[in-house]
């Protein structure tokens, strides 16, 4: 059955969400099993309606939870299918089992996470809870900062996942509401373009392949499973970063955007720099710009690629810098922040001096404000002079009551 | 199989059933000729945890292939419409063959993993008369 193309402006005014349910149209997925959660239902229902209108010739499947909706998309992509999905907080934390499944059995499919806070206490609004809850699954991660980079980070998750020498599924993280209901202007690619960045899928062991059937979702014990384990692991460590860069090259040729796993605001001559995700990047990054103003050479680090984590990226960006926060919007659970601990890895056993410390921030959505941030940046110049962290490791920012400071 | 080391095989713990492509006329191939690989269980014995078994009694059976239909594991072996006996590599021990079986007595009846075939059969319950 034909379907219809689109006719995009060059710039249409987009939230995050419809941007990319977008993506997911332009991609021609062919299955979208999907379960609705705040705030990332409107990238589904988006795409739905996309249907509907015969924009798209893929198949929608509407199932009974967000753990079905995962296995729907794992058996459409062991059957051969460009498959993609999106979820948020609760909904996420039903489907861990099976992202865990789609890593293993090498599946490529793309899920775009609405980042929310987990429960209890119930609540809808963003930080980065979901997204630290699945680092381990075994999925590349994406972090997007605004509309525009959901949708095009998109098609570079499409790109990278569905490559034969990679073929493991990808997350594309964007901030609840900030990102994902906030309209914005957004740079869009013709139908064409966009289909053919991504490419017609490849299928690689497809079940639907009946000259030569494949058994996927096998059994395997101690005699076999640590060697399927570590391959996995060896192919996020080795293959995947190569994919991404590629990608990210060949996307700014397409479009002129150019990404970096580790992307740097102002870090050439700085002596103090902010670590973050999200929507508290531009934020960070509107500081900084703010700080230098006073003489303060501050500067901002946002993490595009979350996994594979690119240790040896931000540790050449991070290593001459006199201080360092690292801002993790998670209750870190009896821990530091994953990012602290990150960071703190990828310059463990080198000859860098920088002094690390880390911020635990926004929970439930409260917002990072500008004042927060003037205080972090004076707190680590102080550090940055004295030649020492001046506080505790661990400190929380923007929460109401007696100062909390750990470690 | 072999104990291959982690970069020695296909990603995704993904088995194929065949060595080598099939074709269309592989349905219409009986099972022993087939190219089966060695990664398929059609080689290997997945029974070992059975702790009871099935024994055929071809004196009584009707070859109504009923059992054949119902094995959940297609461990009743079956030529030319002929019952011939039970896939002990396959055979779980679930007893559906013996509870599907219309003869009286009955064709197959599941004894203990251990219990002699030839004594079972030697023994067999006669028929059991209706009141």
């Amino acid at each position: 059955m034909a379907f219809d193309k689109m006719e995009l402006r060059d710039i249409e005014v987009w939230d995050g969400n419809h941007a990319a349910a977008q993506a997911l149209r332009q991609a021609q997925v062919d299955v979208l099993a999907a379960y609705p959660i705040t705030p990332s239902t409107p990238i589904v229902e988006g795409y739905a309606k996309f249907k509907s209108d015969n924009y798209v010739e893929g198949e929608f499947v509407m199932v009974e939870s967000e753990h079905a909706a995962m296995s729907g998309c794992i058996g459409a992509a062991a059957a051969g299918g460009r498959v993609a999905t999106a979820t948020s907080s609760q909904g996420l934390a039903l489907m861990v089992e099976t992202l865990y499944q789609a890593s293993g059995m090498r599946l490529p499919i793309v899920l775009n996470i609405v980042n929310r806070a987990l429960a209890a206490p119930l609540n809808v609004n963003g930080d980065h809870s979901d997204m630290y809850l699945c680092r381990d699954s075994g999925w590349i991660q994406f972090d997007a900062f605004s509309p525009q980079e959901a949708y095009d980070l998109n098609f570079i998750a499409f790109k990278v996942s569905e490559d034969h020498d990679v073929r493991l599924p990808a997350i594309v993280n964007q901030d609840g509401f900030i990102t994902s209901h906030t309209a914005q202007g957004v740079h869009t690619m013709a139908d064409d373009d966009a289909y053919n960045f991504v490419g017609e899928y490849k299928p690689m062991n497809d079940m639907l392949d009946f000259e030569n059937p494949v058994t996927h979702g096998v059994q395997t014990e101690e005699d076999w499973h640590f060697e399927h384990k570590a391959r996995q692991h060896n192919d996020m460590m080795t293959k995947v970063s190569p994919k991404i860069e590629e990608a990210f090259s060949d996307f700014e040729k397409l479009t002129g955007r150019k990404y970096n796993q580790v992307e740097c605001y102002d870090m050439d001559d700085a002596d103090v720099a902010v670590v973050c995700m999200g929507t508290s990047v531009e934020t960070a990054r509107e500081v900084a710009g703010e700080m230098r103003a006073k003489g303060l050479k501050a500067g901002v680090v946002g993490l595009r690629v979350v996994r594979p984590f690119p240790f040896a990226e931000i540790g050449n960006v991070l290593k001459d810098i006199k201080a360092v926060a690292a801002l993790d919007r998670s209750a870190p659970g009896g821990a530091a922040g994953v990012l602290f601990n990150e960071i703190a890895g990828s310059l463990f056993n080198t000859d860098s001096k920088m002094l690390l410390s880390g911020y635990i921030y926004g929970l439930g959505g409260r917002d990072l404000l500008k004042s927060h941030l003037v205080d972090l940046f004076n707190e680590l110049q102080a550090n940055a002079d004295a030649g020492k962290v001046l506080t505790q490791q661990q400190q929380f920012i923007g929460v109401r009551g007696p100062k909390l400071a750990y470690l | 199989m072999a104990n291959k080391g982690w970069d020695e095989f296909e990603i995704g713990a993904m088995l194929r059933s065949f060595d080598g492509k099939i074709d269309e006329c592989s349905a219409f191939t009986p099972q022993r000729d087939r190219n089966y690989s060695q990664n398929n269980s059609h080689v290997a014995s997945v029974a070992d945890w059975r702790l009871i078994k099935p024994v055929f009694n071809k004196d009584y059976c009707i070859d109504c292939q009923f059992c054949w239909i119902y094995c959940p594991d297609v461990s009743i072996i079956s030529r030319d419409k002929k019952l011939i006996g039970v896939d002990m590599d396959h055979c779980k021990g679930c007893g559906i063959c013996v509870e599907v079986c219309p003869t009286n007595p009955k064709s197959l009846l599941m004894f203990p993993e251990q219990a002699d075939e030839e004594t079972e059969l030697a023994n067999w319950p006669a028929k059991d008369e209706e009141k």
